[in-house]
């Protein structure tokens, strides 16, 4: 009865208490029942021969092909090579980001000369620039950090940029009040303002870069997850291109996890109900 | 001495406040009461260098206002904090222009006259509604303005703490702080705090009436004189209702 009469008053935003052991388990266990299913289907099929195996290889196979990869060492410096493409053309792409976004945000003058063209521009299909930039960069590595820059700055400029210009118009207030005006504006109100926008931005940003990347190793690589995805399916070894496409995957989470975490970390000054 | 002459403000074709002619500064607390959207706001905008005027000008001892000024500052409606910012950061914020010793303890006093050192490192969405005000209170007075400018800063709080946030200001304001220009919408507010009350009407916003307050504090709100003052405000505020009752009693 207490703790009936204690979820009742429980104001917005206080967690409830803290639950059994069981029921953590239970919430740890629930959404990798669907995904477990699956991969039973998908090894019993194959272990019964009811899909060409060389089509579709068995989880089992997979798994072991990238624990082979692992072990022997051939992934580390293809891993450490598509991380190094990725991480600078976000961090390129993204800073270029920062800095337009706060101007056109901040500047409707500036907004009514640049926005319209980066608009245009983002229309443009990511694979039709390739030719574009091996022809500018030739096919080293500027190339790839350069396309991977590109399609990283879209997300991260739109979100910060109407983060910026839809600033409460009351707190900005209060800094003119204040004598803030230009930079100091835009760095102690609008700025941290948009800084939600901002890690929505980011976390989009970098989930396209880890996309591109497959397309940026295609342009000529001899190296990179992208090229070893490539290569297994020139050679015909679809368990070398399905651990290609976990190690993709597990790369993005890991990545967009620090970055939630970073966000939930910056953004503790929200007022929300946090129900990440 | 503010003095305004001749002020003007129009949004387009639609006139808001003027022509209007104020000036004080021998009062502690002035307080501006009219209906709503009479034009009331308006004027504190332009007073705090929000809004430009169409015609006319403010002076502040004889210095033109035509922006922001750093002797004048606002308490708003509502105590807009900025949420990333801790309570002595929000307060510091009115003065960041002021030297790192002197900006620290001038918050530390300030957030002492306000009873909030104890929530110097709270976030804003740790303050109660009160605690909050009182922030955006710590905010406008840290930095010795001349003139304060208080938007309705108490009318989004529940009863009690309006009056225990009335004693306060009368207590911060005290002998030597700012002259302060209250915008209000309650009369009894008004008579409570006030040296001197203009009501204003419009649009466009015009001075109707002139009151000085001369009553003693503290001030009695079940005083004959307390609500004669009242009864003219009303007058002057709902005349419909005024005219209705005589009828009546005709």
């Amino acid at each position: 009865m207490s703790e009936l009469l204690l979820n009742l008053v429980r104001p917005l935003g206080v967690p409830w208490p803290a639950r059994g052991l069981a029921a953590r388990a239970q919430a740890i266990v629930r959404p990798l029942i669907f995904p477990a299913l699956i991969l039973l289907v998908w090894q019993g099929a194959g272990s019964f021969r009811l899909v060409d195996p060389v089509l579709l290889p068995t989880p089992t196979r997979v798994l072991g092909a990238l624990y082979e990869m692992l072990v022997s060492g051939f992934l580390n410096p293809h891993l450490a090579i598509s991380f190094q493409r990725v991480l600078l053309g976000f961090a390129g792409g993204v800073a270029v980001a920062v800095l337009v976004g706060a101007l056109t945000g901040y500047s409707r003058f500036w907004r009514s000369i640049i926005d319209p063209t980066l608009h245009a521009l983002r229309t443009i299909p990511g694979l039709a620039w390739i030719p574009m930039f091996i022809l500018w960069l030739g096919i080293d590595e500027s190339s790839k950090v350069v396309l991977i820059a590109k399609a990283a700055f879209f997300p991260t400029y739109l979100n910060f940029m109407s983060g910026i210009a839809r600033a409460d118009r009351k707190l900005i207030e209060v800094g003119e009040v204040y004598r803030l005006r230009g930079a100091r504006l835009v760095t102690r109100v609008l700025l941290p303002y948009s800084l939600p926008f901002l890690f929505v931005g980011l976390r989009q940003s970098m989930g396209v870069a880890w996309l591109v990347v497959v397309a940026a190793e295609l342009m000529g690589a001899s190296s990179g997850i992208g090229y070893v995805l490539l290569d297994g399916e020139m050679t015909g070894r679809a368990q070398i291109v399905m651990a290609c496409m976990i190690v993709f995957a597990l790369c993005g989470k890991t990545t967009d996890f620090i970055l939630a975490r970073l966000a939930h970390r910056v953004l503790r000054w929200q007022d929300t109900a946090d129900r990440e | 001495m503010i003095e305004i002459h001749g002020l003007v403000k129009k949004f387009g074709d639609f006139a808001a406040l003027g022509p209007l002619g104020l000036s004080f500064g021998n009062e502690r607390i002035l307080t501006v009461i009219g209906a709503s959207g009479c034009g009331k706001s308006t004027l504190l905008r332009l007073l705090a260098g929000l809004e430009t005027p169409t015609r006319g000008q403010i002076t502040l001892d004889g210095e033109r206002i035509d922006g922001p000024h750093r002797r004048i500052s606002v308490a708003f409606q509502e105590p807009r904090l900025m949420p990333w910012l801790s309570v002595a950061a929000n307060v510091e914020l009115a003065i960041w222009d002021w030297p790192a010793e002197a900006r620290r303890a001038a918050v530390e006093a300030v957030l002492r006259k306000v009873s909030l050192t104890a929530f110097a490192q709270a976030l804003p969405k740790q303050l109660s509604g009160g605690m909050a005000q009182r922030v955006g209170l710590a905010r406008a007075l840290v930095g010795n303005p001349r003139l304060l400018l208080l938007d309705e800063p108490f009318s989004a709080l529940d009863p009690l703490t309006r009056v225990r946030m009335q004693d306060h200001l009368l207590e911060i304001v005290g002998d030597d702080g700012p002259n302060v220009l209250l915008i209000t919408h309650d009369i009894e507010e008004a008579i409570v705090l006030s040296d001197r009350i203009v009501v204003l009407d419009g649009p466009p916003a015009r001075v109707r009436r002139d009151l000085r307050i001369d009553l003693p504090r503290p001030r009695g709100r079940a005083s004959a004189a307390f609500q004669e003052i009242k009864e003219l405000l009303l007058a002057d505020l709902l005349p419909d209702r005024i005219d209705a009752a005589h009828t009546v009693a005709a």
